[in-house]
């Protein structure tokens, strides 16, 4: 039966998760590149927004969330048809609208965590192609296996918002493209810095907020469970920021903005798979896993691998995702204001099935991303020649520039 | 007529202005400059990793004076912009041919 609570919850957060991405990584993205790529980088965020919901309708959902089997789901809900207006979700106590669209909006922003790997240097047809068949072939079946009713949740895998499904897959995926794209021209030594540090945090400061409906809304009611997800949520988030911040501080002598914001989303992607199963204790001790891991783990991948995952999609949402999930095993048991575990269940045996979930799912990840990104490249070509990369994709792809104020905008 | 062209730190603009008001100078130029001298540039960091600013973000002064007062003009200038580290700039004195008021026409010395 269909719960007023519930559902007006559920709109609210699915209303939470769609501004994660639009604008909310949009900016935390755009503020991180340089002037001359703001709009494209905006771009891909509108865009994949769009098409994913596209595909989403058209047959994804069915295959991510319909019975199916133990591994993909089936075709009977392709373009969204037969679901009733006044059905129930199974399982739950909200309409199968609402939960069609709120799961939407998960599968919108995990293909938009990867645009902060290629950005600066794409070609604008690459990022559609690969997008798209990258939700069919990777997040769908993820989706399945851990949310949809698949081989992963029958285990007893513990993922409560998308620590394998979003991050783990998204990460991994970041870090197969950018090293099949290759490095922006002066990476790692001659790069300018981010064009715009305060965007940064907005946008930040919108995922933030959006992250409730991400993590607090994953309980599908809006009782207890919604409530200490929030709590811990929000906990992990200052703990990472503050951790982040600290490290910067005692290294370089100046704790920085750009730093202390990229700490708060290391935290709430860390915090993200155990939100629903750990209390505040497991909050505090994510916040300040998350922070020192995610911190070295950038330095890591930028400066020892010299791999130009732009963003640090891996470092912070890949190794948060993986971390967290794995972390969850630990902190969840009643004796550290967990949930427990399930009947049967110990710690060493939950970790053994968190650990597979990562496992898979970024062997699943890598591997089809790697195929992915090959087609890509036979379709349509990677990457933009030397010339363009230069001048900037906003004024060469997109025909605009994202800041007109020259003299003041008075002139001609 | 002499062109004076200035290169400061950015925060000592008002210092200047302040002096060449007392020094009975009533104009200039300024423009938001980039460049590098032996300051070279320096280094910013973001999410742990060093970025090279090659151009140090400088302001550029211009003011056109009489021969006379030249030297005291650009003395003023050093005296306030100075800080004593590396980055606090160089003044240029060029010669000027000629001058003019765009308003009311007035030329040489009476367009200062």
């Amino acid at each position: 039966m269909i719960n007023g609570a519930d559902t007006a919850w559920m709109l609210t957060s699915t209303v939470l998760v769609l501004f994660m991405t639009l604008p909310g990584l949009a900016l935390f993205y755009a503020g991180l590149v340089r002037a001359k790529n703001v709009l494209s980088v905006l771009m891909h965020c509108v865009v994949l927004t769009c098409l994913v919901s596209v595909l989403w309708y058209a047959g994804a959902y069915s295959l991510a969330f319909g019975t199916g089997n133990a591994w993909i789901g089936d075709l009977s809900q392709i373009f969204l048809i037969g679901v009733d207006r006044n059905a129930v979700h199974p399982g739950t106590t909200i309409p199968d609208t609402v939960y069609i669209m709120y799961q939407m909006t998960f599968a919108i922003i995990t293909p938009g965590l990867i645009v902060g790997a290629y950005v600066e240097r794409i070609k604008f047809g690459a990022v559609l192609l690969f997008s798209g068949l990258w939700l069919l072939v990777v997040y769908v079946p993820v989706a399945h296996w851990v949310w949809g009713g698949g081989w992963l949740a029958a285990m007893g895998v513990k993922d409560f918002a998308g620590g394998i499904v979003v991050h783990t897959t998204a990460g991994v995926a970041a870090l197969v493209v950018a090293m099949a794209l290759g490095k922006r021209d002066g990476f790692p030594h001659q790069l300018q810095p981010p064009h715009a540090p305060w965007i940064v945090m907005v946008g930040a400061a919108m995922l933030w907020v959006g992250w409730f409906g991400f993590n607090a809304g994953s309980a599908l009611t809006s009782g207890a469970d919604a409530g200490m997800a929030m709590l811990v949520t929000h906990m992990a988030a200052a703990v990472a920021s503050l951790t982040w911040m600290g490290i910067e501080w005692a290294r370089f002598g100046k704790p920085s903005l750009v730093g202390t914001v990229t700490g708060t989303i290391g935290g709430l992607a860390t915090i993200t798979p155990a939100s629903g199963f750990v209390g505040p204790f497991g909050a505090l001790a994510i916040g300040i896993a998350s922070a020192v891991v995610c911190y070295g783990m950038v330095h890591l991948v930028k400066v020892r691998l010299l791999v130009d995952d732009a963003l640090d999609v891996f470092a912070v949402h890949g190794v948060g995702g993986m971390m967290g999930t794995l972390l969850t095993a630990i902190l969840m048991p009643v004796a550290l204001g967990g949930v427990g575990y399930a009947d049967g269940m110990t710690m060493g045996s939950q970790f053994g099935v968190q650990a597979t979930g990562v496992a898979v799912a970024a062997v699943w990840s890598a591997v089809a991303s790697f195929i992915l990104i090959k087609l890509t490249q036979a379709l349509v070509g990677l990457r933009v020649g030397r010339d363009v990369e230069i001048q900037g994709l906003d004024l060469t792809t997109h025909g605009e520039a994202g800041y007109n104020v020259a003299f003041g905008g008075t002139s001609p | 007529m002499k062109f004076i062209v200035a290169i400061i730190q950015p925060y000592r603009l008002d210092v200047v202005r302040e002096a060449l008001t007392e020094a009975g100078i009533n104009g200039l130029t300024v423009s938001e400059v980039r460049g590098y001298g032996r300051q070279r540039g320096h280094k910013e960091v973001y999410r742990g990793a060093e970025y090279s600013i090659n151009y140090v973000p400088k302001l550029k002064l211009e003011i056109a004076v009489d021969d006379e007062v030249a030297a005291s003009v650009a003395e003023t200038i050093m005296r306030a912009a100075r800080t004593g580290k590396i980055g606090d700039g160089k003044i240029f004195i060029l010669d000027i041919d000629s001058a003019l008021r765009i308003r009311t026409g007035e030329i040489g010395s009476q367009a200062l």
